[in-house]
């Protein structure tokens, strides 16, 4: 983009003013069938094979509202705290655009199925509850591609091609309340918002929620006010933010710019705009003035939807444990700290450190190691923890090995290093590196005495009495075995040589 | 008797006897199309191959031994609103000139399931908006009455088709009274089923939640068979009842009112109506009572508002409905020169391929909705709208059926309203109440205006699926009428 605009540094920005967010985030659901026809909604096949007259538009189709989607929907809504409304309807939002097959696109407007809800999110180990306005469904418009031009838009484009395969796949809306509050944490709740969003989807199973593909797109809403002030101030929608980190990126970066207009004097321009994911900056859309009428009205090809209470009191009993209420048992059943919950909450750690529970190691050990030693490896090679080629039951048996007194922690983090390097389970590579820890008391025993003849001074000051001097022959005697030796014995061994006790 | 001349229950008994050949019934209704329609306009697409080899496959299955249902082999003319996967389906516009729909309409599909041998697609006003098929863009339909005069609408094609025994069937549909007011004045029988009775799935929509498909026939009975063949659920169509069609068949039998309550809406009637049609109009409710029904009036206060709330929901509904044809996908297309924005190209394309009423009614549609008009409009409409089933409850407390004249006047003249819309929709007044409530709705020819020798039709409006008694009392007024004109009205029609 060429476009060069003035932005406020982030600190300085803060200083002078108070953000006010809004997020308003569209799922696709996972539903076989698209929402209103019996296509597939698989992503990824040939343009405009995943197409009907219903999802064309072609004259006379009718839509079929596809239930599986308003069960989603609902048990999104349950998820989120929402109230289940009990009687609402569809309504159509009338614009041209040929992407969109009918030009008007079959929606929800004052009557959601979901509203008032909240969800509860962490932001550096303290809870944010962000309030939810609704939650609703409508249909997905198809995918232009506009070809030729240098900027991949629609201006400056030589044509325009459109696949429909995605027009009609049942998408969620989810819109917050404003969020006023989050002073400097803006970016990081924003990005917790989503990515706590995200995870509610994936434990519901509605949704693969791959942000890539755009099965989760979020608009991030945000206006400045100056420190101090009650009144809100003017927002923009900043559209098609399509990653987490884009996410914080671009409410930083509104906030930026919005502060350098502000302290300028100037005003801002309620507006759309749009979010480029190689600047991070984001560009003018269209501003209010512009804005259209979308003409609502109640949908008349579809039925009101009506659902029983008692389907609800089911959809409600049948929730699985929803992420953040898995966390706090998790954190209760760990005995750790929120603060260290976090952490492994950021890290991706929680999946894989309660199936290194299940599978029998003391919840402090697989937090270490994989909090530790893993993390470290994972940072190193820009892997996410998950993606490393070890599993939670070889962290088992490394610690068994451990505990038993196989290895010791140098020597398993040699094991780890073998595992990860693709040299195979925990037990080939201690037979393979020959790992073993030494405890043949005889070996040991001459160790100790050449690390005892070779370091005279040391050993003659324990005999004096300053027991604080073994650690050095301890020392010794792991160098000299290469780590293979039990420490805790060699001590022992040392002191019962040197004829003190402790 | 030629066979033109038969009924559609007498053809299909003729067929299923091996009297006839579905292929000479064909034949013979297509050499009739070729010989009238240069003068009636009725026919967009005649689709004599296809129709042959329909009633070849009928007459095999009847050499096969198969049994044949009651219209298997009888000829129907098709409204060109219903989608065919074999026929161009163009709706009366430019923007669907030349378009062949990739599928068959639930009432196309269920027509050929019941054996009956599409003749071809009939005239209707641009996407079945107006009165009296002038709005076509293929040129005005005429009245079989009389030439000079308009056949109704918007199925004008469908009612003069059957008027002029180019058919003795044939599809419509109904959003405003779009079958029972041509049915009205070419004098044959149209019925307007219970809103959701007959599927919606692959006719090209107007008005979502007026349009209605229905029957038109000469007789009461055949209209029944007709309505029975193609009604009923349809999972493709999310407004579809879930409900079995009403015993219309056997109610077109049964054909007395001893004892029924019939009410006459006491708004219907007065000024702005033909002394002609409330003449024959009173006469018919005077023969009910003779044949034994209660006849009481009703009055019905907010019919007086149907027709301005139905000028507002319809037009609303037909702006987002007609949105899809822009040209991207299927129709006309025009300016795409390489030079144009998509939208440039859409704006273009609807501007030349749409008329001036469908422009007159996606513009009044527009406003309707727009953003701090539409509580005013769209809203107010839809209050209008419950005031009007309201009313009709009332009534079906007090009575089984309710009548009217089915239109204030006989045909008019071909161009007499073109220029004056609020005229033209004035001919819907009586029909419009049971659009906007969804009740089921009958016309039955009830003699001729003495000032123009023109066919008058009686209305006949029952509660939501109560179809079966539009028929009952539709065939107990067409038997006393005819045994007192000797035989049926279309008898008194010029002949082509």
């Amino acid at each position: 983009m060429t476009t060069t605009q003035s932005v406020m540094p982030y600190d300085e920005a803060l200083e002078r003013f108070e953000p006010v967010l809004g997020l308003e985030t569209h799922v696709e659901l996972g539903t076989e069938s698209k929402m209103f026809c019996g296509c597939s909604t698989a992503f990824g096949a040939p343009p405009n094979t995943h197409v009907c007259p219903v999802c064309l538009a072609l004259p006379g189709a009718l839509p079929v509202a596809n239930d599986k989607a308003i069960e989603s929907t609902i048990r999104i809504g349950l998820a989120l705290n929402c109230t289940i409304a009990e009687w609402c309807r569809f309504a159509r939002k009338n614009y041209f655009y040929p992407d969109m097959p009918k030009n008007y696109q079959i929606s929800q407007y004052d009557e959601p199925l979901c509203s008032n809800g909240y969800l509860d999110v962490e932001v550096n180990g303290e809870t944010v509850r962000i309030e939810i306005e609704r939650v609703h469904l409508e249909e997905d418009t198809g995918k232009s591609t506009h070809v030729g031009g240098a900027t991949g838009r629609i201006h400056g484009a030589d044509y325009s091609i459109v696949d429909y395969n995605r027009a009609g796949i049942p998408l969620v809306e989810i819109v917050t309340k404003p969020i006023p509050g989050t002073d400097r944490l803006a970016p990081e709740v924003a990005r917790a918002y989503v990515t706590e969003l995200r995870e509610v989807m994936r434990t519901l199973g509605v949704s693969d929620v791959r942000m890539e593909e755009g099965s989760l797109r979020c608009d991030v809403n945000v206006s400045l006010m100056p420190r101090g002030s009650a009144e809100w101030g003017t927002r923009t929608e900043t559209k098609n933010v399509n990653s987490l980190r884009s996410v914080e990126r671009a409410v930083r970066g509104e906030i930026e710019r919005q502060a350098a207009i502000l302290a300028d004097g100037g005003k801002i321009v309620q507006e759309t705009r749009h979010f480029h994911e190689d600047t991070g900056a984001t560009t003018s859309g269209r501003s209010k003035e512009e804005a259209q009428d979308y003409r609502y009205f109640p949908e008349p090809d579809l039925l009101p939807i009506a659902p029983s209470p008692e389907w609800i009191a089911e959809l409600r009993g049948e929730l699985p444990e929803l992420p953040g209420a898995r966390r706090k048992r998790l954190q209760a059943e760990w005995g750790v700290s929120e603060l260290d919950m976090a952490a492994m909450h950021n890290a991706g750690a929680i999946d894989l450190v309660e199936a290194t529970v299940e599978a029998g190691v003391p919840a402090a050990d697989a937090r270490k190691w994989w909090m530790g030693e893993l993390a470290r490896r994972a940072n190193e090679s820009g892997r996410a923890l998950a993606e490393l080629p070890i599993t939670p039951g070889q962290i088992a048996r490394v610690v068994e090995l451990v505990s038993s007194g196989a290895l010791n922690d140098k020597l398993a983090r040699q094991v780890l290093e073998g595992v990860l390097a693709g040299e195979g389970s925990p037990d080939e590579v201690v037979e393979a590196r020959g790992l073993r820890i030494v405890n043949d008391e005889g070996e040991l025993s001459s160790i100790i005495d050449q690390v005892l003849s070779a370091n005279a001074d040391a050993a003659d000051k324990v005999r004096a009495g300053k027991i604080a001097a073994a650690g050095a022959l301890v020392g010794g005697v792991m160098k000299a075995s290469r780590g293979k030796a039990d420490a805790a014995r060699a001590r022992e061994l040392i002191l019962e040589k040197l004829g003190v006790s402790e | 008797m030629s066979l033109i001349r038969k009924t559609a229950a007498e053809l299909g008994a003729l067929i299923a006897s091996g009297e006839v050949s579905a292929v000479e019934v064909a034949q013979a209704h297509l050499d009739r199309i070729a010989e009238v329609d240069p003068q009636i306009n009725a026919f967009l697409h005649v689709a004599a191959d296809s129709a042959l080899a329909q009633a070849r496959a009928v007459d095999e299955r009847r050499a096969a031994g198969e049994p044949l249902g009651p219209l298997a082999g009888v000829p129907i003319a098709h409204k060109d609103v219903f989608t065919t996967k074999d026929m161009p389906t163009t709706a009366g516009s430019k923007i669907l000139e030349g378009y062949r729909p990739p599928y068959d309409a639930t009432v196309t599909a269920r027509l050929r399931e019941a054996g009956l041998v599409i003749l071809g697609k009939t005239n209707l006003d641009e996407f079945a908006m107006g009165s009296s098929t002038e709005n076509s863009a293929y040129g005005p339909t005429r009245n079989p009455w009389d030439l000079s005069r308009i056949p109704g609408g918007s199925s004008g094609g469908s009612s003069a088709a059957v008027a002029a025994y180019q058919a003795p069937l044939s599809t419509g549909t109904d959003t405003g009274g779009s079958i029972r007011q041509p049915a009205a004045v070419t004098g044959i029988v149209g019925m307007k089923p219970t809103y959701g009775g007959s599927s919606r799935y692959g006719l090209i929509a107007f008005a979502s939640s007026l349009d209605t498909p229905g029957p038109f026939a000469r007789n009461v009975l055949d209209a029944a068979l007709l309505h029975e063949a193609f009604s009923g659920h349809d999972s493709m169509d999310s407004t579809s009842i879930h409900e079995p069609v009403p015993p219309v068949v056997e109610a077109a039998r049964r054909a007395d009112v001893a004892g029924l309550r019939v009410g006459v809406v006491k708004e219907f009637g007065g000024e702005g109506y033909q002394p002609g049609v409330l003449a024959r109009f009173r006469e018919a409710v005077d023969l009910l009572e003779s044949l034994g029904a209660k006849v009481v009036e009703v009055s019905c206060p907010s019919f007086g508002y149907a027709l301005p709330a139905y000028y507002l929901i319809a037009p609303s509904e037909c702006s987002s409905n007609l949105a899809r044809f822009d040209g991207m996908r299927y129709g006309l297309r025009v300016g795409d020169d390489g030079t144009r924005s998509a939208e440039e190209v859409m704006a273009l394309t609807r501007a030349a391929g749409f008329g001036p009423e469908v422009k007159r009614r996606i513009m009044l549609g527009t406003y309707a909705l727009s953003s701090g008009y539409y509580d005013a409009y769209y809203g107010s409409a839809q209050k209008v709208r419950t005031l009007i089933a309201r009313d009709f409850e009332a009534a079906f407390h007090q009575v089984d059926v309710l009548v009217s004249p089915t239109t204030p006047t006989t045909a008019f003249p071909i161009g007499e309203r073109a220029d004056d819309p609020m005229a033209m929709y004035l001919a819907d007044l009586c029909t419009i109440p049971a659009n906007l409530s969804g009740n089921a709705a009958i016309s039955v020819p009830c003699g001729l205006a003495d000032e123009d020798g023109l066919p008058v039709g009686l209305q006949i409006m029952a509660p939501v699926l109560g179809d079966d008694r539009c028929y009952r009392v539709g065939a107990a007024v067409e038997k006393a009428l005819e045994d007192r004109w000797g035989g049926p009205l279309l008898k008194e029609a010029p002949s082509l």
